[in-house]
């Protein structure tokens, strides 16, 4: 188990936003939250990644306790990729190399340089690698922030919307990247994401948000019209098309 | 294609040479200021002088006078530039600078405070001077820091945002800017004459005693900022993405603004108030090397050191044998330099 979420809480001042959160996630495992804008997957993404302190309950990553780890531990655990960003100017290939921060001692190795041009081959951005952040566009900029999370090579992966900006074509080849990059290195991927029809694709665990709480969790067998309906408020038909689910909104 | 890696580390030595080329130009241009001056010493006699082997009044000239200010001018220019480079960063903001946090107007209340209460500054000979110079030195320092300390405490309260920080500041600077208005409307015509003396920022009141401070002051924390280099790096890309990469965001901006408004307290209190490097330094060489900390920090404190060496040998020189305020100076160059740097930047975008 490398993430364990017991009886979760957060709130603001002026409302709560998460209530009694409980799931975990295996080694090898996406893990999908899906659900209605406002109900708390980004607040809950930020507080297992330490951004936002909850009000109650614990997060056990590998079985200790986040609030024990020293900020640089951490970021070697879990990896964050945001979703809301900005160019500067710096180049994309120090961006990148910025994920092995937790790593760096005084400064790169040529360990750490040979793991950033990795991530940038296997992500496919190594053409645009000495061009400006603040020169790119918003699909690029995102495949740079997940490249840079892959150098990181932490345990545990948040990603809030990575698909966010990314046409079709990119969207499936990040996402399959993603998941097979969790199976080659054995760690666990929590994906963020509105796209249920990819979801369904890439994702081996779902958990339906709403009100602030779980709704269900489980495998693909728990993913049927009525929870999305209950979900979302919109009917659906859930047919098949080559032994894949296919949500269609009616 | 060519290797990432090989053109990574290709990039990497053009910045160290670029970092060269400015520290060698800083170099030529101490030998000019020198060798500049209203004592007409000769560039050999400069060099004797240099080595200890000149004429007894070009020894005294060159150790005594050009040479603590050339030093103390490459060392204020560099420590004004590395905090605003640092400010920019902590707080996201690129017009960040050692005076946008009200404490130059700190410091020039401090200094008013001693010139009227304690009678530090005087009118004789028909030229008007600071007789304490110690005393004003140290009200100067000692608001600049009260009002460090305030800011900061106040941004601690909104757990050291970059708008409470900037905001606090703005409050701040408007303050002081109050009081010291107010103590000149009462003030003698000769108080205020030496009061509007102090605000010119002067390379000529340190001696070595306070380029000794200064330099070791200014090292320790260079050296400090560049073991924080890839905080810094973090930092610049987001506040949430600097947590994800395990920076501790309110420690390093807490202890980071604290250490470049030291830097701005400790050089505006020996020298007065010396606008624009800390804006101008850092936002040229962002344009020209990039954002990258381990680069920019020493690239921004040499360009500092630079600028304001330039400044000041064009201040001793222009009317000879009359010195003009360097920190008049750095503000009638910086100005139009930073507009052009603006309207380039927007048109590049």
């Amino acid at each position: 188990m490398i993430l364990a979420i017991k009886n979760l809480k957060f709130s603001y001042p002026s409302n709560e936003v998460l209530h009694n959160i409980e799931f975990s996630t295996k080694r090898g495992e996406v893990v999908i939250i899906l659900g209605p804008n406002g109900t708390g997957k980004t607040t809950l993404l930020k507080c297992i990644n330490r951004i936002l302190e909850p009000t109650g309950g614990t997060i056990l990553v590998d079985s200790i306790n986040i609030k024990d780890l020293k900020a640089r531990d951490l970021a070697k655990k879990i990896g964050y990729v945001e979703q809301q960003r900005r160019g500067s100017r710096c180049t994309v290939f120090d961006a990148v190399l910025l994920g092995r921060k937790p790593h760096i001692k005084w400064d790169v190795s040529e360990k750490d340089v040979k793991i950033a041009k990795e991530a940038l081959e296997t992500l496919n951005i190594s053409h645009y690698a000495f061009k400006h952040l603040d020169e790119l566009s918003g699909g690029e900029l995102q495949k740079v922030i997940i490249a840079r999370t892959l150098a990181q090579e932490s345990e545990l992966l948040l990603m809030d919307e990575p698909t966010n900006h990314l046409d079709l074509r990119n969207q499936i080849n990040v996402l399959s990247t993603i998941a097979r990059i969790a199976k080659k290195r054995n760690i666990s991927v929590i994906i963020t994401m509105h796209d249920i029809n990819l979801a369904f694709r890439y994702g081996d665990k779902f958990i339906f948000m709403k009100d602030k709480e779980i709704y269900k969790a489980g495998g693909k067998e728990i993913v049927d019209s009525e929870t999305i309906e209950d979900v979302y408020s919109v009917p659906v038909n859930i047919i098949r098309y080559e032994k894949q689910k296919v949500v269609i909104p009616i | 294609m060519e290797n990432l890696s090989v053109k990574y580390y290709r990039e990497g030595r053009k910045k160290k040479l670029i970092i060269l080329g400015i520290l060698f130009a800083t170099i030529i241009l101490s030998l000019y200021a020198l060798n500049k001056g209203a004592a007409g010493i000769l560039f050999w006699q400069t060099f004797q002088s240099l080595f200890g082997k000149g004429q007894d009044i070009s020894n005294i000239v060159i150790w005594n006078i050009r040479l603590p200010r050339v030093i103390g001018g490459i060392v204020v220019g560099g420590g004004l530039a590395m905090a605003g480079t640092i400010m920019q960063t902590c707080l996201g903001n690129p017009l960040a600078s050692p005076s946008i946090l009200g404490i130059s107007s700190a410091a020039a209340f401090g200094a008013n405070i001693a010139i009227v209460f304690f009678n530090a500054g005087l009118v004789g000979n028909e030229a008007i001077s600071i007789n304490n110079p110690y005393i004003v030195t140290i009200f100067a320092f000692g608001f600049s820091t009260l009002a460090m300390f305030c800011i900061l405490s106040i941004a601690r309260l909104k757990s050291f945002s970059r708008e409470s920080i900037i905001l606090a500041g703005v409050a701040f600077n408007s303050l002081f800017t109050a009081g010291s208005t107010l103590i000149q409307y009462f003030a003698e015509d000769f108080q205020i004459a030496a009061m509007v003396f102090w605000t010119f920022g002067d390379l000529g009141r340190v001696s070595w005693k306070e380029v000794g401070i200064l330099t070791t002051f200014c090292l320790l924390v260079f050296i400090f900022f560049m073991g924080k280099r890839w905080d810094f790096n973090a930092l610049d890309s987001g506040e949430d993405s600097a947590i994800s990469l395990g920076v501790d965001v309110d420690k390093i901006r807490f202890i980071s603004m604290t250490l470049a408004s030291l830097l701005t307290a400790v050089t505006v209190s020996f020298m007065g108030a010396i606008g624009f490097v800390g804006l101008i330094a850092p936002q040229m060489m962002r344009r020209i090397i990039g954002v990258d900390h381990r680069y920019l920090i020493p690239a921004s404190a040499i360009m500092g050191s630079f600028i304001l060496l330039f400044s000041d040998t064009l201040a001793r020189t222009i009317i000879s044998p009359i010195v003009l305020p360097v920190g008049a100076i750095t503000s009638f160059f910086g100005a139009p330099l930073f507009l052009s740097l603006l309207i380039k930047g927007e048109s590049r975008r």
